[in-house]
């Protein structure tokens, strides 16, 4: 039979429209993520910036600023970099963008003179750089989709610790920074040592002064590793943002596709029908006329008005 | 004037409110604000912090760790863990609390003691 390429068509059809189906849905499910990402993010905030006022605040009462996490070291003979990915694909470029970045941020690192250290979050950045046989110091895997702080603390240690014992001398952060929905940003953001802060000498006089339990100094001593854990966790939940607006939008512009191809496969499909209709019928035509060359003429048995020309009757049909 | 409270964990804003007087436990010891206090900066034991509001209710929050500032009539709680009295689930401390005690029996860790202080404030402020 001639239908061979329209069955071809129509499972290709179907199998398209399955795949549309669940890209639809997790077109759908990355859209009500980003906004409760978006969310947790929003109300990671306050407490970042509570521990910003007060570090500030130290600051400006003039406060003993020195400890093991504002160490500057030159020439910088290690750099470590935190690189935050996701754990699944499906979402575009966005893990390739981060990792591209790290990878340039490594090679700049070593033309420097320093060198490298890398501690990976997201299964993606791992298998990455394991493939081409980069030397991985941690590597954390499944906080990504939905950061806790717990999460953000092991990250913050695997970098305090080594570089508290002096073992690494600076740390950049990678990862995708959420602007909008519609825009994300990969950037890389020097981690540690912290940049001190300047107390503000004009305004010192007007400051109210502190009372400090236990002093200013051991106040310092908790909350800059504090602070850390903040600043990372920030990092983590807007990574989290960023993944699910980069796997929305990677898996609509696929669900449009889908369409776009389902449309272009029913053409093609409806032509190959067609096809085979009107080859099917000339050859019953063909059949026809030569069964009647054999057996004498038909026309004698049947007037030809009584049957209308089938081919035209087919292609007249809408 | 109140006291505008804030207690702030990584996570969000646990509580924001009006209150008279704000109890907790620092480094130092016990401690309450109440409008009017001098700027202040502390570290925070496990302890709990009890947030007696304007309209004379008590909020009380089991604080793990943290610091309080007080400055200008606002105190600010910032705490890694901090739970709400109404958000602790007592039978989970109890049990917590019985595991700490088995693992202080074997060897005295630094990190079984402190989860045995967090599950007594976690009991005595659930309950």
């Amino acid at each position: 039979m001639a239908g061979g390429q329209e069955r071809i068509l129509r499972r290709r059809i179907r199998s398209v429209q399955s795949t549309k189906k669940i890209t639809r849905a997790m077109e759908l499910i990355a859209a009500t993520r980003v906004v409760r990402a978006q969310e947790r993010a929003t109300a990671a905030r306050p407490y970042a910036e509570e521990i910003t006022n007060v570090i500030l605040d130290l600051a400006e009462a003039g406060a003993e600023v020195s400890h093991p996490l504002l160490r500057r070291t030159e020439p910088v003979r290690r750099t470590a970099f935190v690189v935050i990915t996701s754990d699944r694909g499906l979402c575009g470029a966005y893990n390739s963008s981060v990792i591209r970045a790290a990878e340039r941020e490594v090679m700049a690192a070593q033309t420097e003179g320093s060198d490298y250290s890398l501690i990976l979050v997201g299964k993606k950045a791992e298998s990455y750089f394991r493939f081409r046989n980069y030397r991985i110091d941690r590597a954390f895997a499944g906080m990504t989709d939905r950061p806790t702080f717990e999460d953000a603390r092991a990250v913050a240690e695997a970098v305090a610790t080594p570089f508290e014992a002096e073992e690494i001398d600076r740390v950049e952060l990678i990862y995708t920074r959420f602007l909008s929905v519609g825009s994300q940003r990969v950037v890389v953001r020097r981690f540690l040592p912290l940049q001190a802060v300047a107390g503000d000498d004009s305004e010192g006089d007007l400051r109210a002064t502190y009372d400090f339990e236990p002093s200013p100094e051991g106040i310092i001593e908790t909350l800059l590793p504090r602070y850390v854990e903040a600043r990372l966790f920030a990092a983590l939940l807007d990574a989290a943002a960023s993944e699910h607006a980069a796997r929305q939008r990677a898996m609509k512009s696929a669900t449009d596709n889908a369409e776009e191809l389902i449309v272009k496969l029913t053409r093609e499909m409806n032509r190959a029908r067609q096809d085979a209709i009107t080859t099917e019928i000339m050859e019953i035509v063909g059949g026809a006329e030569a069964l009647a060359q054999d057996r004498g003429p038909l026309d004698a048995l049947e007037p030809p008005a009584a049957m209308p020309d089938p081919v035209v009757a087919v292609r007249s049909q809408p | 004037m109140p006291l505008h409270v804030e207690l702030v964990s990584p996570e969000r804003i646990l509580f924001s409110g009006e209150a008279d007087m704000v109890i907790t436990r620092t480094t130092g010891g016990d401690i309450a604000f109440q409008p009017g206090h001098a700027p202040f900066l502390g570290v925070l034991q496990i302890g709990a912090a009890r947030i007696r509001l304007t309209d004379g209710r008590e909020e009380v929050a089991a604080v793990h760790g943290g610091f309080v500032e007080v400055n200008d009539d606002r105190v600010i709680i910032l705490s890694d863990i901090a739970e709400l009295s109404s958000q602790i689930d007592v039978a989970r401390a109890e049990r917590a609390k019985a595991r700490a005690e088995q693992r202080l029996q074997q060897d005295h860790d630094a990190e079984a003691e402190a989860a045995l202080r967090r599950a007594h404030v976690r009991i005595e402020i659930g309950a």
